[in-house]
C-alpha cells in the first residue's frame, strides 16, 4: 500500500520561482527512499511539502490519508504526529538534556510521564545513546546531536520518518553510523523513511530506492538506485 | 486528564518567562497596577454616586404649604385632590398642623420658641403642610405646578437646584474617570502586547519545534496567553489592598458621610469586596487581552 501519493504537484515560490514541476510519486509503506538532486533541483522542496512547511501550488498530496495540500494551518498538528523530521542542523533545545530534548516531543502532545519515560528511553537506546542521557546538547558530537534529533523523531512512533540532509554537517564515518541507525529503525519498526541528500557515497553503498529531481523535474525513480552523475 | 497535564506545564511556561523578562513583566505590571487603581476608585465612585442619588430621590419631598385661613375642610378638600394626581405617591402624603410645626421648632432651638410663643395662631407665620413624595423623580416639577394649582395652596417647594448640581457634577466627573480608564486599558493592552512578544521571539526556536513534533497550536497559545493573565493579576495585587483598606479608611474618616449628611457613602462590607474581586477581574481579562492579540500578531502558526 503507498502511504504517500503525488498527483501533479506543482510548487511555484511568491518570487516566481519554480522549484517543482508536474511531479507524480508513490511511495510504498515500510520503503526506504532517498531523493537526490543538486542544489536547486527542489529536494528539500518535496520534503517541506510532505510536512506542510510548504504547500503545493497545484495537485494533490496525500501522506498517510490525509490531503496535506489542503489542510487547514489549525489542523497540520494532525499530519506531524504522523511523521517525525530530522534536520541537517539537529534543531535540539540547547538548555535541555538529551532526555528532555526526546521528551519535549512527547510532552507537547500531552503523553504522560510513564509512556514518556517507557518510549524516550527506547528511543535512545537505539540510536545508541542511553548512556547520554543527562548530558547537554554542546557536549556531544555532531553524530550524536543527530542521534538525539533521530531519536525525537521516533519518540512518537510515527509512520513515516523525513530526513532533510541528514548527514549534511558530518565526516563519512559519523554519516556511516547514522545510516546504519536509519536502516535499523526501517528494518525493526518498519518506518517508511524518505532522506533527502547529496551524499554520492551514502547513496550507493545502502541500495536503497532513489528518487532523482533535476531542476524541479522527476528524471528517474529507480528500486536499488545508485546516485548517476549525468542525472544532475 | 490530558487537558490537566497541558495546563500544568503551560502555567510553568508562563510563569517562567515572567521572571525571565523581568523587566518588562515589572513595566507591563506597573501599568496593570496604576490602570487598576484608577479604574477602582471609578468603580466606586461611580457605585457611590448611584447609591446617593438614589437615597436623594426616594427622600425627595414636596412640600406644599396652605393658606392662613384655611378651614379644616379646606385642608380635607386638598388632601382629596392630592389624591387624585398620578404621580403623587398616596401612602406618602402627610400632614401637620401649624402647632405640630410650632412644637417641632420650638424643640429644635431656645430662639425660636419665645419668638414663636409671641404670636398668636392668627398672625403666625407658619402654615399647615402636607409633605408628599412622588412616584416619578423626573416628573416632579410638573407634579409641583400641578398641586400649586389646588384651591387654597399657598405655595410648593420640594429640592429642585441644589440637588441636581450635584448629581450632575457628580456624572461628569464619572465620565472623565471613563474616558481615562479606557485609554490606560488600551495603553496597557498594547504594553503587555509587547511583553509577549518579547517572550515570543526569545522561544521562537521552541516554538518552531514545537510545531514540528506536532503540538497543536492550542498546545503552544496556551503559555502565553496564560503569561498575560498572570501579568494582570500580579498588577492586580495593590489595586486590591488599596480597594478594600483605602475605602476602609475612607469610610472610617468621613463616618461615612461625604461633606453632608446628604450624601450617605455604601457600607465597606461587602462592597469593597465585591470591587476587589471586579479589579481583579479586570485585571485579568486585561492581561488576557493584550496577550491573545500578541499571540495573533506574531505567532503566525
Amino acid at each position: 500500500m503507498d502511504l504517500i501519493r503525488l498527483k501533479n504537484v506543482e510548487k511555484k515560490y511568491k518570487n516566481g520561482v519554480t522549484a517543482i514541476y508536474n511531479l507524480n510519486l508513490a511511495i510504498e509503506k515500510g520503503s526506504f527512499t532517498f531523493v537526490i538532486g543538486g542544489s536547486g533541483s527542489g529536494k528539500s522542496t518535496l520534503i517541506k511539502m510532505l510536512y506542510r512547511e510548504e504547500k503545493p501550488t497545484k495537485g494533490q498530496i496525500i501522506v498517510g490519508g490525509l490531503d496535506v495540500a489542503r489542510l487547514r494551518n489549525t489542523k497540520v498538528y494532525k499530519l506531524r504526529r504522523k511523521l517525525g523530521i530530522v534536520f541537517q542542523d539537529y534543531r535540539l533545545l540547547p538548555k535541555l538534556t538529551v532526555y528532555e530534548n526526546v521528551a519535549f516531543a512527547m510532552e507537547v502532545i500531552g503523553a504522560t510521564k510513564e509512556v514518556t519515560r517507557k518510549n524516550v528511553l527506547r528511543a535512545l537506546e537505539e540510536v545508541g545513546l542511553k548512556n547520554k542521557v543527562h548530558n547537554y546538547p554542546d557536549q556531544l558530537s555532531g553524530g550524536e546531536q543527530q542521534r538525539v534529533a533521530i531519536a525525537r523523531a521516533i519518540v512518537n512512533n510515527p509512520k513515516l520518518l523525513l530526513c532533510d540532509e541528514p548527514t549534511g554537517n558530518l565526516d563519512p564515518e559519523r554519516s556511516m553510523e547514522i545510516m546504519k541507525v536509519l536502516d535499523t529503525i526501517n528494518k525493526t519498526r518498519g518506518t517508511t523513511i524518505i532522506m533527502a541528500t547529496h551524499d554520492k557515497e551514502i547513496v550507493n553503498r545502502m541500495k536503497k530506492q532513489v528518487v532523482t529531481l533535476k531542476d524541479g523535474h522527476l528524471v528517474n525513480f529507480k528500486k536499488k538506485g545508485t546516485y548517476v552523475d549525468e542525472n544532475i | 486528564m490530558k487537558i490537566f497535564r497541558m495546563l500544568g506545564r503551560s502555567i510553568r511556561d508562563a510563569f517562567k518567562s515572567v521572571i525571565r523578562n523581568f523587566s518588562l513583566s515589572l513595566a507591563s505590571i506597573s501599568c496593570i497596577t496604576i490602570t487598576l487603581i484608577i479604574v477602582a476608585i471609578a468603580i466606586m465612585a461611580s457605585f457611590n454616586v448611584q447609591n446617593f442619588t438614589k437615597e436623594i430621590e426616594r427622600d425627595l419631598t414636596i412640600v406644599i404649604f396652605l393658606n392662613n385661613d384655611a378651614t379644616e375642610d379646606d385642608i380635607n378638600q386638598v388632601e382629596h385632590e392630592l389624591r387624585k394626581i398620578d404621580n403623587v405617591d398616596k401612602k406618602s402624603i402627610e400632614f401637620e398642623s401649624k402647632q405640630e410645626v410650632k412644637e417641632q421648632m420650638q424643640k429644635e432651638s431656645e430662639v425660636f420658641e419665645t419668638v414663636l410663643d409671641e404670636w398668636d395662631d392668627s398672625e403666625s407665620p407658619l402654615k399647615d403642610t402636607y409633605q408628599v413624595k412622588v412616584k416619578n423623580v423626573e416628573k416632579i416639577a410638573k407634579t409641583a405646578t400641578q398641586i400649586e394649582k389646588l384651591d387654597q395652596v399657598n405655595s410648593v417647594r420640594y429640592g429642585e437646584g441644589m440637588v441636581d448640581k450635584m448629581i450632575n457634577a457628580f456624572s461628569s466627573i464619572e465620565k472623565v474617570t471613563y474616558g481615562v480608564v479606557i485609554a490606560l486599558v488600551i495603553v496597557t493592552v498594547f504594553l503587555i502586547i509587547n511583553t509577549i512578544k518579547l517572550t515570543i521571539s526569545a522561544r521562537r526556536r521552541e516554538i518552531g519545534i514545537m510545531r514540528l513534533v506536532g503540538a497543536s497550536n492550542f498546545t503552544i497559545k496556551t503559555p502565553f496567553i496564560i503569561e498575560g493573565m498572570i501579568l494582570g493579576l500580579l498588577g492586580s495585587i495593590i489595586p486590591v489592598i488599596f480597594t478594600t483598606y483605602g475605602y476602609l479608611a475612607f469610610y472610617e474618616h468621613f463616618d461615612g458621610y461625604l461633606f453632608t449628611q446628604l450624601i450617605q457613602l455604601i457600607e465597606p462590607e461587602p462592597f469593597i469586596y465585591t470591587t476587589a474581586g471586579i479589579v481583579v477581574i479586570i485585571g485579568i481579562i486585561v492581561g488576557m487581552i493584550g496577550s491573545a492579540g500578541a499571540v495573533r500578531r506574531y505567532l503566525k502558526i
